[in-house]
């Protein structure tokens, strides 16, 4: 047990997650898990265990395992940012990912595996992929040189390295308005979504770099390009991998890459789903608060994925480590831990009858309040916003 | 002179600049756009830094 003395007050202070945080590695083993089940049962069906442990297992450990809303004091964060311990329960994610991924294409690519052991394999390595996204969102997040490139290194399995860029500097700066294309809108539903943070994050990734790259008096087509070296780096991970394997496992390295990002995208969904940052009469957008993001404190999802439902405090301070990350009492509250959240949003009807109550609850019933899908304003009885306003060219602030 | 992120503690000092955002050493404070972003944290900008 870690206990911590901060200056003269001496507060002492024990984290009853420390032990928890290694059990994240469970993602990243599964394909090995799956790999044994299969040759100890001789059941193909169970190269699903990936999907299973994150579609099912998951959701239900997070009803049966309940809440916890404890904070590290605020003396001891620092300190507690500090202990290697809780870095390397991340760190240890990236080398048990690939081996997954080696082992998922020398499987693909051999003649015996059944179809349905392959499918099944896709999707466990993709959940492997997708979980990485989060991984990798954890270390992008970072100060330190090594960290951010391990980012981009976590991202080439999901072909997602322009995300290391569009979340830190575009979706931090535009979360919850209009403009950000990885904030979900009252009324959207996931399949109107996916296809607008996709294609938004892409361009406003390669957009933030050129324009980045132009204040140094350079083009956007150069080995700089955050963008094109983490896309080169999927570049050389997929050729490698074909160049060992066989043409052959193209198609299920394509789809694990879809799967794992879709993964990525129904999280964001949840997020920040109808909720607004109001603009300030001076015209910029307020600054982004507690009350921007969806949050839970349910102990299976934070677990898993690294306090990333304590949203709030992480686009407060984005550079805080996950062990440190704090509960909110005035941040809304989603009614269940993402896990859970994340099976409603396949369904649109189900997802606006748990969601969109509470968003309208939060506005007071006010949803001219709420970020909310243009055309759909009638639905929840809100008066569109003047011709122009809701995609204006306004900056964010 | 040095400015201060107040959210992340990034440090813009104007004799070293920031080369790799495009604002070599000894860009004064004026030559950095008021919309560009603390390149570590994203969530203030310029008008936001403190003299330190």
């Amino acid at each position: 047990m870690e206990t911590a003395s901060a200056g003269v007050t001496h507060v002492t202070w024990t984290d009853k997650k420390k032990h928890l945080w290694i059990l994240g590695l469970v993602v990243p083993l599964s394909p090995f898990l799956a790999w044994g089940l299969v040759a100890l049962t001789g059941w193909d069906v169970l190269w699903f265990t990936g999907g299973l442990i994150l579609g099912v297992i998951g959701p239900v450990l997070d009803k049966a395992l309940g809440e916890d809303s404890g904070n590290p004091p605020e003396s001891v964060l620092g300190w507690l940012e500090e202990r290697r311990y809780y870095r390397w329960c991340v760190y240890l994610y990236i080398p048990l990912q690939y081996a997954g991924l080696v082992l998922a294409c020398w499987m693909w690519s051999r003649g015996d595996m059944s179809l349905l052991g392959k499918l099944g394999l896709t999707l466990t390595i993709a959940n492997v992929g997708g979980i990485g996204i989060n991984t990798a969102h954890e270390l992008g997040h970072k100060k330190e040189r090594a960290e951010r490139w391990l980012s981009k290194v976590t991202l080439a399995q999901t072909a997602y390295g322009h995300f290391y860029i569009e979340h830190n500097r575009g979706h931090h700066v535009r979360v919850a308005t209009p403009e950000d294309p990885a904030s979900a809108r009252l009324g959207e539903s996931f399949y109107r979504f996916w296809p607008r943070t996709v294609r938004g994050s892409l361009r406003s990734a390669w957009r933030l770099e050129r324009a980045r790259l132009a204040r140094t008096g350079r083009g956007p087509w150069t080995p700089r390009n955050d963008v094109l070296n983490a896309w080169a780096m999927t570049v050389v991970l997929y050729g490698g991998l074909m160049a060992a394997f066989g043409i052959g496992i193209a198609p299920y390295l394509l789809a694990q890459a879809v799967i794992g990002f879709t993964l990525l995208e129904v999280i964001n969904y949840l997020e920040h789903y109808g909720l607004l940052r109001q603009k300030t009469p001076g015209g910029r957008y307020e600054r982004c608060a507690p009350r921007h993001s969806w949050n839970s404190n349910s102990i299976a999802s934070n677990i898993l994925l690294y306090h990333l439902q304590r949203h709030s405090d992480h686009h407060a301070n984005p550079t805080r480590r996950y062990q440190a990350l704090r509960h909110f009492d005035e941040a809304p509250r989603l009614p269940g831990g993402y896990l859970v959240l994340a099976r409603l949003v396949f369904v649109p009807p189900l997802w606006r009858r748990v969601m969109d109550g509470r968003v309208l609850a939060h506005y007071g019933g006010d949803a001219s309040l709420a970020n909310v899908q243009p055309g759909r304003h009638a639905r929840y009885g809100a008066i569109p916003p003047a011709a122009g306003a809701a995609t204006g060219a306004g900056g964010a602030a | 002179m040095t400015y201060r992120c107040p959210v992340c503690g990034y440090e813009y000092a104007e004799e070293s600049g920031d080369p790799r955002e495009g604002f070599p050493a000894g860009t004064p404070w004026a030559g950095v756009p008021d919309d560009w972003a603390c390149p570590d944290c994203g969530v203030r900008e310029k008008i936001d830094f403190e003299r330190v």
